[in-house]
């Protein structure tokens, strides 16, 4: 799950992870009521006015501008970011549309650097990344200048230890000013613990700058949040912002099933995730030259009931881009007649207008297949993935 | 001869009082393994299906029966907790079936099992389990697979998807081919046994002839897995990997299957598979005849 920099600068300051002052705002008269409640609090004009949207890259897409007038200029800004369609590298060619916005303070920045936390798979360990190359993408300085991102893992048992820090400002170039040496060591203790405690699947700070004062302080903020620990986070419900998902993945997670959408045109149904994504494969690799693609993942998952094949079923359905249907199971823990009965009933109901081309194998496979042949539907059978997947592109085709 | 599992596993459920903990047991005892306990705390001093003691701890149960391998149902928010609880017990062999286990809870995990040093063994979480397909007394199925497709034989399978392992233990035995053991490490970012130690009892295994392995996008362990195939390997290996058609940084299903800052393609992945001899199948159709072609060079 993903969260708001406004969001995730609210955690820090809650671990005592030093940010700017800054206020959300969702009205251009927010965000001038924000800029002069900063102006008086900082006793300095400057702020800066901060697209809030799920995706990096909002300063090149011009959703990030500063107000060195104050109020009034922080203002215009507001009126020109909010409602903008912000298309960054991230976004796609649509953009994002900007709803909120957040105001923060102007600092004097003496350099930028980058910091970011994330789980290493290899290492089985939290990596801090930190490079003296801040503001630029991390992937970027990875690819052509390695060298210049310096890597500590952290052992769970010890948590983030002093000299690890004290070794990465050091080389970092922090060193000599004391105070900034102790803040920094302090600020990466503090920001283990928010990756630990509040289950953090990414944490990134960039650019962490160095400002003409000596302080470190944290001028971005993002922050990816590991679906699995939902269950002991129910804060996180007040941080979900369903303006910034896709209505039909929302759709799918309240019914407890796995859906992204894609830009091909063949509704997949599919249970488990491997299976589902060898599904799109195969649609793509008998259908690349003829057009044909998958339209969506979706794993229904072992566990699901009839009522969440339907629902699964008629999501398809209403899809204006599906042209045909490839429906792919091998029963395990799921039963093939509970697929075939969630087919028939969201077919009954909404009505089948495109192709459907089915595969089922494993688990009561005998019982699905007679639901399914004595529904009446027009079904094409399939012996095989590949069977399937070559009968839905020349139903794409035909 | 088989790895990991065999007639000599005496398997502990814990969570059998469970819906899915109860309903895998029996399948499991009907197939032929030998469950001698349950484990769910405060049910100790039942009996589940009439004949399984249950236990409140691991500890009491492995005292009262001599389990040596556990399989766990628990619920996300208690896993962590039951993996280490079966560390602790000094059982040989855990497998976690749980699918949604934080990933800092698997770190603390990983911390306890590095310090066992080889002692036990963890499969998963987020994983179907591990099966020797044989007759009763013989065969022996730890987790949620179906038994039916699986047959008797000397192919080893190992994968990070639970449907894909079926669908290539089904394409073998389809063809005939039976399976030595078929282990699914899971689909999590972090969890047990990765491709090399299954890869490493593999080519230990005399009854192993040839081996399918199954990956997906996201994380390095298949890249890992063909430097292994390339030094130490001499058995064939065909392969697939899911995911070719996954945009990036999107999580498919499962919590590890995400290609983060262009990293994890399967691109990159078949790559290297192919260039440490492996043979990867060109579609998930033919993953069995690809290793088949491969033997009867």
């Amino acid at each position: 799950m993903k969260i708001h920099e406004y969001q995730a600068k609210q955690i820090f300051a809650r671990y005592g992870v030093p940010i700017p002052r800054g206020y959300p705002a969702t009205t251009v008269d927010e965000a001038e009521a924000a800029a002069k409640k900063l102006a008086t609090e900082t006793g300095g004009p400057v702020v800066v006015v901060k697209a809030q949207i799920h995706a990096g890259g909002r300063g090149k897409g011009g959703g990030v501008k500063v107000a060195k007038g104050g109020a009034p200029e922080a203002r215009e800004l507001a009126q020109k970011i909010l409602g903008m369609q912000l298309i960054t590298h991230q976004t796609g060619p649509e953009g994002q549309k900007v709803r909120r916005l957040y105001i923060e303070q102007g600092l004097d920045i003496a350099r930028e650097l980058y910091l970011g936390a994330v789980v290493d798979r290899d290492r089985r360990r939290i990596a801090f990344m930190v490079s003296t190359e801040g503001g630029v993408e991390i992937e970027k300085v990875a690819a052509e200048t390695p060298e210049k991102i310096l890597t500590v893992h952290v052992d769970p048992a010890v948590g983030f230890a002093a000299y690890q820090a004290r070794e990465l400002a050091f080389r970092l170039g922090l060193g000599q000013n004391k105070v900034t040496l102790a803040s920094f060591v302090k600020l990466l203790a503090a920001l283990y613990e928010v990756v630990t405690r509040e289950d953090c699947s990414l944490c990134e700070i960039n650019p962490l700058v160095l400002t003409k004062a000596g302080a470190v302080v944290a001028l971005d903020a993002k922050v990816n949040l590991d679906d699995n620990a939902e269950f002991r986070h129910p804060e996180w419900r007040d941080l979900e912002d369903k303006d910034e998902e896709d209505p039909v993945e929302l759709e799918a997670k309240a019914a407890g099933l796995n859906y992204v959408s894609l830009d091909g045109n063949v509704g997949c149904l599919v249970n488990g995730a491997g299976l589902a994504m060898a599904t799109m494969d195969i649609i793509k690799h008998f259908g690349k030259d003829h057009g044909v693609a998958p339209a969506n993942f979706l794993d229904v998952g072992g566990g699901a009931n009839q009522e969440q094949v339907t629902k699964a079923f008629k999501m398809i359905l209403k899809s204006p881009k599906v042209k045909a249907i490839f429906v792919n199971i091998f029963g395990g823990i799921m039963k093939c007649d509970v697929i075939a009965n969630g087919v028939v009933a969201a077919a009954k109901e909404l009505g089948l207008k495109v192709p459907l081309v089915v595969r089922l194998e494993g688990t009561n496979v005998e019982l699905g297949r007679k639901i399914l042949s004595e529904s009446g539907l027009a079904i094409k059978a399939a012996s095989t993935m590949a069977d399937g997947a070559q009968k839905v592109v020349a139903a794409v085709t035909a | 001869m088989s790895v990991l599992v065999g007639k000599d596993t005496r398997l502990l459920v814990q969570g059998i009082t469970g819906s899915a903990g109860g309903f895998h047991a029996r399948q499991m005892i009907e197939y032929g393994t030998r469950v001698v306990a349950g484990v769910t705390p405060g049910r100790g001093g039942e009996k589940f299906e009439g004949t399984v003691p249950v236990f409140d701890t691991v500890a009491d149960a492995v005292k009262g029966t001599g389990a040596n391998a556990t399989v766990i149902f628990v619920p996300p928010p208690g896993a962590a907790d039951a993996i280490l609880e079966a560390f602790d017990a000094g059982l040989e062999l855990v497998v976690c079936i749980t699918e949604g286990v934080p990933v800092t809870d698997m770190l603390k995990v990983r911390r306890v099992l590095e310090g066992l040093k080889g002692k036990t063994r963890l499969v998963g979480p987020n994983c179907p389990g591990v099966i020797t397909p044989g007759p009763k007394g013989v065969g022996c199925k730890i987790g949620i697979m179906p038994a039916h497709i699986h047959k008797p034989g000397n192919i080893a399978v190992v994968s990070r998807s639970g449907t894909l392992t079926y669908e290539a233990v089904g394409q073998l035995t389809a063809s005939g081919v039976g399976q030595s053991t078929c282990i699914g490490i899971g689909g999590d970012p972090v969890g047990g046994m990765d491709f090399i130690d299954a890869l490493e009892l593999f080519q230990a295994d005399p009854d192993t002839h040839g081996v399918i392995l199954i990956g997906e996008i996201g994380g390095g362990a298949e890249e890992r897995a063909a430097t292994f195939i390339k030094e130490k390997m001499n058995k064939p290996v065909a392969g697939f990997i899911a995911g070719a058609t996954a945009p990036e940084g999107k999580r498919m299903g499962h919590a590890g299957a995400i290609i983060a800052g262009g990293k994890g393609t399967a691109a990159e992945k078949i790559k290297a598979l192919e260039a440490a001899g492996v043979r990867v199948a060109p579609t998930p159709s033919d993953m069995a005849s690809t290793l088949a072609a491969m033997m009867a060079r």
